[in-house]
This record gives C-alpha cells, sequence and structure tokens, in this order.
C-alpha cells in the first residue's frame, strides 16, 4: 500500500460520543486525530435534548470535561411530567421519580453551545499529545488494505489517513459503520424520527410562566391522541432563554399513517394545554430533524470491524426508556469505553483485542443491559404481536378497561413512574396512543385555555435556515424513483410534504403512452440531513462534504 | 524555504470612503488605504508555502508611511515573520517602472528568496505591470495568472496551475526552478490536503491577529539609500508614465488606456520595445549591486 499520512488515533465526529472518546484517548497520551464534517462542531446535530448523567455509569460528561454544566448546559431538570392527553382532557403525572432513578443530574442543551464548547475542549487537549480536531472534512469511507482490512479512513477534503485504530463516532446515519457491513439502513421499524422547534422567550418568562427560579428547569411530556394514531410523543424543555419543543415518532408509524412530521410538531405547539407556557408571542428561531435509533433493535452487541470501533448513535446506542431520550449519555459513556478499551489492549501489546474489550466493557459496565434491557425481548415476543395489541387496546377501551384505569386511580402515576417497566414497555399502538387517550378520557380534566400559536409553514421554517449548498454535487441520489420505492419520503421528509413544491420530495404525474405514471423527485437543497429518506426510500444516501449543506445555529 | 509576498496599499473604493478635492484629485490623505484586495491571493499562496514547507515569509511594499498598517493586515493573514516598508519621499508619485526598479532592489538587499508572489493587478492603478516588472528586473522566471502551487522543495521546483491568457476555462501546468516568480490570480485555491497541515493552518489562524499586533518590532523602513538606488531612476522623476488626467469616477476603479500588443506581430513588439529599451538599461544600471 502507499505512504499515507498517519496519526495513531482517528476519532470521526465530534458530538458527544466523539469528544469522549477523543478526551479519554489524548488522557492516555494517544496521538488523536479528530474529523468533524460540521462547519463547527453541533452545526449538524440536534437532540431534544436533556443529557443525563446516571449515577450507574462508569462515565459521565463532566468526569470529563468538568465545567461541562456551567458551559455548555442550559439548565438543569428540576420538574418532569407526563401528559395524557385526549381531545381538551388531560391527565398529568408526576414523574420525577422514574426522572430520579439512576439520576445525578440532568440538563437541557442545545447542541450548537454544547458541541462547540466540546470542540474546543477536545482540541485543546487532543493537542497536546500531537494531534487535534479539524471542521469541514467529511469521512466517506474506511481506507483498506490490500488484504481488505480496514487501515485508516479516506475523505472528501483530505488523502486517505492511517491510524492504529479508528474510532467512528459519527452518528445515527452512520457512513463508517455502513461501510464496516455492521449497520444496514432497511427497516424503518429501528428507527425514530425526531423533529424539534427551538422557541424564542426571555428568561424572565420562563421562570414566570414554569414557575422556575433562574437555575430551575422543567421537563413536560406528551402523549395520547393528540398525534392520531402515531406511535410517538411530545417533549417541551426549559432552555436558559428558549424553550425546546418536538416530537418523537416510530418512523414505520409514521410512514404507516403517512403522517406529515412538521403538522405532527404544530398539533403538539398549538395544543391548548401548551398556551399557558407559549403564550401569544410564538417566535420560532429553529426548525430540526433527525433520525434516532431504537436501541432495543439495533445496538450492535458487536460494535466493532478489526480496528473500527463504533460508538454513540453510529452503533445504535440510543436508549427510549419509556418518555426519556437518553442517547448523549450513552455516546459519552461508549466513547469512554471504546477509548479506555483501546489503550488498556495496546498497553497489553494487543492493540488487535481493543474492539472485543471494548465490547466486554459495554456488557460488564451494565451499558448493554440499558440498551438491550432483557425483558423487552420477551415482551416483544408477546406484546408485540398485532392480534396481541388489538385484545389489549379493545379491552383497554372496554367499559371494563376504563373501570380499571379509574380504579387503578393515582396507583397509574407510580407504575408509569417504574424505570423497570419503562425500559420494556412493547414497541406497539398501547402505551402510546390507547392507554394515554383512556387515562385521559377518564381521569383527566378539561384544558379551559384555547391556543393563540400560528406556527410557521413548512416553506417558511425552510425560509429561516442557513445552507450553504454544495451546488451541482446532491448528496443524495435517488435510485429508484418509482412511487412504490421512494414515495414514502414526500411525507416522511421532514422537509417535505404532499403538494409543496418547495420541500426536498415532490411527487410528479408523468404521462407515458397514454397512462398515467406517479414519479419521485428529488431536491437536496432543502436537506437538512436526517437520514429518514436513507431508511424510508431507494436512495444512495451520504452527507454532503464538509461545511456543505445545512447549517444549525441552535440544534 | 524562504517566501516574499510584495503587497500594496489602495485608497479605499468603498463607497463613502473616497475623498476628491474639487479638481478631482483624489484625496489620498483623506481616503483611507487599505490592501490591494487581489494581493490577498499572492498572501494566502504564501501562507499555503508556509504551512506546507514550513520556513520564513517576508512581506514588502513600497509607499508612504501610512502603509503600515497594510503591512500589519499582511502579516496577520500570511502569517509573516518580517516586514519590509520602502519609504521615501523621493519615490512619491512612482509610476509602476520607477516601482519595479525599487522594489527589485530591495529584494536584492534582503536576499532573493526562493519564491516571489505578487498580486493580480492593483485597485488603483490597474496595470498589472509592478509585479512582471520587478520580476524581469531580479531575471527570475515568472508564472501569471496562478490558481494552484506546488513545491517540491528537494528539486528546487514550482508546479502551478495557471489560467492560459487569464480565462477560467483554459488550464494549463507549468513548471520552473526556484527562485521564481509568481503572480498570483483571484481564482487562486490553496490546498492542504494532509491533516497535520490543516492542524498547522488552524494554530497560525488561531494567534496571527494576536501576533501581529506587534508588527513594529519585525518592521524594517528603508529609504532609497538603504536599498542603493539612484533617487534619478525612481519617483516621479524617473516615471516615464505621464498621467495626462484621471476621471473623477470611482467605481470602478480607474481604467487605463491599455493598447493591446499581438506578440507575434514583429512590427509592433519592435515599437514596444524601442519605446522600453532607454528605461531597461537604466534598470539594469540601478538595481546592479
Ligand atoms: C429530536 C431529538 C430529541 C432527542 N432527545 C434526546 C434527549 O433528550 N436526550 C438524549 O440523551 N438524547 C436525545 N436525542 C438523541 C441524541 O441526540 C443522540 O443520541 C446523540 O446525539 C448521539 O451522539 P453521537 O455522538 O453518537 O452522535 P451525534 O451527536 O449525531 O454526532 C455525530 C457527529 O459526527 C459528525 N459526522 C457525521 N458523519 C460524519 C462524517 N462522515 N465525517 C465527519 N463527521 C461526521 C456529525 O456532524 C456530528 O457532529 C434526541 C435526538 C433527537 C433527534
Ligand atoms: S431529504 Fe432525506 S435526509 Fe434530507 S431532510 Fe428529507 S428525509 Fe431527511
Amino acid at each position: 500500500m502507499t505512504e499515507h499520512e498517519h496519526y495513531e488515533a482517528v476519532v470521526v465526529g465530534a458530538g458527544p460520543g466523539g469528544a469522549a472518546a477523543a478526551a479519554t484517548l489524548a488522557r492516555y497520551g494517544i496521538e488523536t486525530l479528530v474529523l468533524e464534517r460540521g462547519v463547527e462542531a453541533g452545526s449538524k446535530n440536534v437532540s431534544g435534548g436533556l443529557i443525563y448523567a446516571e449515577q450507574s455509569a462508569p462515565v459521565t460528561v463532566d468526569d470529563l470535561f468538568p465545567d461541562f454544566r456551567e458551559e455548555a448546559a442550559e439548565r438543569p431538570v428540576t420538574r418532569y411530567y407526563l401528559h395524557n392527553v385526549a381531545g381538551d382532557r388531560v391527565e398529568t403525572f408526576d414523574l420525577g421519580r422514574l426522572h430520579d432513578h439512576d439520576t445525578e443530574w440532568a440538563d437541557a442543551v442545545l447542541r450548537r453551545k454544547m458541541d462547540s464548547w466540546l470542540e474546543s475542549q477536545v482540541h485543546e487537549m487532543t493537542s497536546e499529545t500531537g494531534g487535534g480536531l479539524l471542521t469541514g472534512i467529511r469521512a466517506n469511507g474506511l481506507l483498506r488494505g490490500d488484504d481488505g482490512e480496514i487501515r485508516g479512513v479516506t475523505t472528501d477534503e483530505l488523502d486517505p489517513i492511517e491510524a492504529d485504530v479508528v474510532i467512528a463516532a459519527d452518528g445515527v446515519a452512520s457512513e463508517l459503520a455502513r461501510d464496516a457491513g455492521l449497520m444496514d439502513w432497511e427497516d424503518p421499524g429501528q428507527w425514530f424520527q425526531g423533529v424539534k422547534a427551538v422557541v424564542d422567550m426571555p428568561a424572565e418568562t420562563i421562570n414566570d410562566r414554569f414557575a422556575l427560579s433562574e437555575d430551575e428547569g422543567a421537563a413536560h411530556l406528551f402523549s395520547g391522541d393528540l398525534f392520531s394514531d402515531v406511535r410517538g410523543g411530545g417533549f417541551l424543555y426549559t432552555n436558559r432563554d428558549s424553550l425546546s419543543v418536538g416530537t418523537v415518532f416510530h418512523l414505520d408509524s409514521l410512514v404507516a399513517e403517512e403522517a406529515e412530521p412538521h403538522q405532527l410538531l404544530d398539533a403538539l405547539l398549538t395544543h391548548p394545554l401548551l398556551a399557558q407556557w407559549i403564550g401569544e408571542d410564538y417566535r420560532e428561531r429553529e426548525y430540526a430533524a433527525k433520525l434516532v435509533p431504537d436501541s432495543k433493535k439495533v445496538a450492535l452487541r458487536e460494535p466493532h470491524a478489526g480496528r473500527l470501533l463504533v460508538v454513540g448513535d453510529a452503533a445504535g446506542q440510543m436508549q427510549a426508556q419509556g418518555p426519556i431520550i437518553k442517547g448523549m449519555n450513552h455516546a459519552v459513556t461508549a466513547g469512554a469505553l471504546a477509548a479506555e478499551a483501546y489503550a488498556q489492549a495496546k498497553g497489553r501489546g494487543k492493540p488487535d483485542r481493543a474492539g472485543r474489550l471494548y465490547a466486554k466493557k459495554l456488557r460488564e459496565e451494565g451499558v448493554m443491559d440499558k440498551l438491550r434491557p432483557r425483558g423487552y425481548d420477551l415482551v416483544r415476543t408477546v406484546g408485540e404481536r398485532d392480534d396481541v395489541t388489538e385484545v389489549v387496546d379493545s379491552l383497554l377501551t372496554s367499559r371494563l378497561g376504563r373501570l380499571g384505569v379509574r380504579a387503578l386511580g393515582g396507583n397509574l402515576e407510580r407504575l408509569y413512574g417504574s424505570p423497570r417497566l419503562a425500559a420494556i414497555v412493547p414497541d406497539t399502538r398501547t402505551p402510546y396512543v390507547t392507554l394515554p387517550t383512556v387515562i385521559a378520557e377518564e381521569l383527566g380534566t378539561r384544558v379551559t385555555e384555547t391556543s393563540r400559536v400560528e406556527p410557521p409553514s413548512l416553506e417558511e421554517r425552510i425560509g429561516e435556515l442557513t445552507y450553504d449548498t454544495d451546488v451541482g454535487n446532491p448528496h443524495i441520489v435517488l435510485v429508484d424513483d418509482s412511487y412504490e420505492a421512494s414515495g414514502a419520503a414526500i411525507t416522511a421528509c421532514p422537509v417535505s410534504a404532499k403538494g409543496f413544491g418547495g420541500g426536498c420530495y415532490r411527487e410528479e404525474l408523468v404521462r407515458t403512452n397514454g397512462h398515467e405514471e406517479r414519479l419521485v423527485s428529488l431536491d437536496t437543497q432543502p436537506c437538512v440531513e436526517c437520514g429518514t429518506c436513507a431508511v424510508v426510500a431507494d436512495t444512495e444516501w451520504h452527507h454532503p462534504s464538509g461545511g456543505k449543506g445545512v447549517v444549525f445555529d441552535e440544534g | 524555504m524562504h517566501t516574499l509576498v510584495l503587497t500594496k496599499g489602495v485608497p479605499d473604493f468603498r463607497e463613502g470612503k473616497v475623498s476628491f478635492d474639487e479638481n478631482g484629485h483624489l484625496e489620498r490623505g483623506k481616503t483611507p488605504t487599505v490592501m490591494n484586495p487581489n494581493d490577498a491571493h499572492a498572501l494566502q499562496a504564501a501562507l499555503q508555502t508556509r504551512v506546507r514547507h514550513d520556513g520564513r515569509v517576508s512581506v514588502m511594499s513600497m509607499g508612504p508611511p501610512g502603509y503600515k498598517e497594510v503591512l500589519q493586515e499582511a502579516m496577520a493573514s500570511a502569517y509573516a515573520d518580517d516586514l519590509y516598508l520602502v519609504s521615501d519621499r523621493e519615490m512619491a508619485a512612482a509610476d509602476t517602472w520607477a516601482t519595479a526598479i525599487t522594489l527589485s532592489a530591495a529584494i536584492e538587499e534582503l536576499g532573493v528568496p526562493d519564491l516571489v508572489f505578487a498580486g493580480f493587478k492593483t485597485a488603483d492603478g490597474e496595470t498589472g505591470h509592478t509585479g512582471p516588472q520587478t520580476c524581469w528586473c531580479l531575471d527570475m522566471p515568472m508564472i501569471t495568472h496562478a490558481v494552484a502551487l506546488d513545491v517540491d522543495e528537494k528539486a528546487g521546483r514550482v508546479r502551478a496551475r495557471r489560467l492560459v491568457e487569464g480565462d477560467i476555462a483554459e488550464v494549463e501546468t507549468v513548471e520552473t526552478d526556484l527562485p521564481a516568480f509568481v503572480v498570483v490570480d483571484p481564482e487562486f485555491e490553496p490546498s492542504y490536503r494532509t491533516a497535520r497541515d490543516r492542524l498547522t493552518l488552524k494554530q497560525l489562524r488561531a494567534t496571527a491577529r494576536e501576533r501581529a499586533e506587534s508588527y513594529e518590532d519585525v518592521l524594517t523602513v528603508w529609504d532609497h539609500a538603504d536599498v542603493n538606488v539612484d533617487p534619478d531612476y525612481i519617483g516621479l522623476d524617473g516615471s516615464p508614465t505621464i498621467v495626462s488626467s484621471v476621471d473623477p469616477i470611482p467605481k470602478p476603479p480607474a481604467e487605463r488606456e491599455a493598447t493591446m500588443v499581438d506578440p507575434a506581430n514583429e512590427a509592433e513588439m519592435r515599437a514596444v520595445l524601442d519605446a522600453m529599451r532607454p528605461f531597461a538599461s537604466d534598470a539594469a544600471a540601478a538595481g546592479g549591486d
């Protein structure tokens, strides 16, 4: 093989997973190069987002970056509620207990601010051991030797780089994990889609409306019939001077219901329950979206291949614990464990054992049990059968079921607060829609406010986003433009919609030989790089080159 | 590797910045001076050489003491090590030819570097002559309209991609020995293909501004005596160009009539050479030792 530039370690991606991996490698004195495709770390990233520091976690973000909470976070979450919604009836549970379980602390974050702060820390740390962090560089594949073994990475912007270890922390649509054959993008049932609006609001107004002091914060979760039959839920988190309001839905459900993600977000934003918090002066700072893996289904048990160790969303390590979404914390833990595993394996003179040691650490530290809870597979085989769901749902909505819900009354709040149950709830309509709806109908009280919120149109939302378009070089190519193969993207794409000409995916009616054909066309200009159409359409999907594409200011 | 960038201050032609007296003459004193915009590309080329091959970057300018800030700006953008301002009342009103003689003498005083970079045309005079004329005085191989550069230090060669006739549609690759003189085109794209180069660049950029605050520590000001040129050959006295009048239209920047000469036309070329010959022999004398 030809001579290449060499670093001992290359980390791809500067989200929480990559930052933790790089910081840990640097602590071990290892020469580490970090490659991030965004113009700045965080400019490509979206989360809800509450970052948790779990008591049981071997490594938390403030272990690695002691000033994290002060410098990179918004508000700590001091209140935690779940609202069961049926029409204008709402039954609210205080889920403080579920939230506090195993929680050292949990802070709301905005990713541009958080990740760019991490970026500067990581650059400083890795510079000291002969490396550093580069932005605007997109890894486009794995560098392989003549024997086919992984040797490093290739990028759009630089000559190939060799490394003794490559840590892929490149997020949900990881091109490296796919290149290594560890992940495919086939089954919508394995993913969620998250959509979020950051809403401008002065700190005093937030304190006022949520009854908080400066250093307190609230988290509100929403489930029930406000999203029709789409399986998923909504959230509202308080930042310092903004709110994060968003939704997370099972992608297969979005596709099956042909639901428009931006309309589901609007259903939440305009629900009368939210009027008390959002008020009349709705100002949206940013609209964003991203796929989210469901660890219960995709977390890799052996997230490595040769010199490649995969961490965070790239390895499917994103845990939906009932309404609680834990991705960032696990990415941090996994990043640190992967780095540790490499350093220790190398110390023993067997660097090629790093991958297996990393997987072992994930198991022994209890991370794998959280990502893939033992009980879930059992629940799944019984509870996720369609016929079971039908029976359970009709039972719940029957007189008997309703009586049961009434009888349980306050105990329901306790059941909902059980972390063990939350970890294994079956992925069906029942916990997301049917049960919360029945709870609200039977126990709920009527909301009297009316909403005056007028969310921007999709066109306005796209118009507010910043793009550096790579003209003439689209990063996604439609392989099959038939409606059957790729039509699902027209609704599922968060910046496309049926009958909307300004989005990425559009329906085209083409007349050929007297009969009409339904085709799909794609314009990647408004793309927010969420990854959805990599799964639901027949595409050749890549990220744009370094620095190109959408630039999120909030995340 | 030693590179030198020739830069120049020009009046800030942006709206509302230019000042004319009642006779329609540019009031340089009242018009702020900024770096010739095209020189930014020459500085980028020097920065690329510095990052990829290490070594020293010098920046030189000829003009009034007010050009110091231009040099400071240049220092920040090319991470220059030392700055030279050739400044002398005798040199005021020099045309491109006199400037070239003076600059070439100053370059010899400095010690001829491996690479000299100049920007393509200045925003005020807009002749595009100073660079080539200086190069000629120095008797160096010259590459014009360079849009990409690659230096092979070991072989002592520089390879460039250049626009043929300044046309974006036509690009050719040329190569020559060092030392060489490169006129950098506005289409120039610096190229950094290794992570180490990018990290070096990032590190330089992070400190460049702050470092350039103490530019006076690395600034040398020379007058005509320092660079051994005869005042008769420089300044207005030594300038063969006579400007009859300049229209007070700041935007677009002043244009001078250019006569296009077909280099294949023997008669036209001879006429040009005849016109230049007397100055050429003087130049050799002025820049000689
Ligand atoms: C709406 C929504 C709400 C969420 N809510 C929460 C929450 O409340 N709490 C929580 O913990 N998690 C939440 N998540 C999930 C969380 O955001 C992710 O799990 C987490 O960001 C994963 O971290 P990571 O480091 O693995 O990947 P990312 O944060 O995605 O970082 C990957 C990085 O790699 C870069 N990159 C990608 N490809 C390349 C390439 N080829 N070359 C170079 N760089 C590349 C990206 O630009 C990015 O910076 C939410 C997600 C969404 C979408
Ligand atoms: S085009 Fe694909 S990746 Fe881009 S926003 Fe739409 S669904 Fe997401």
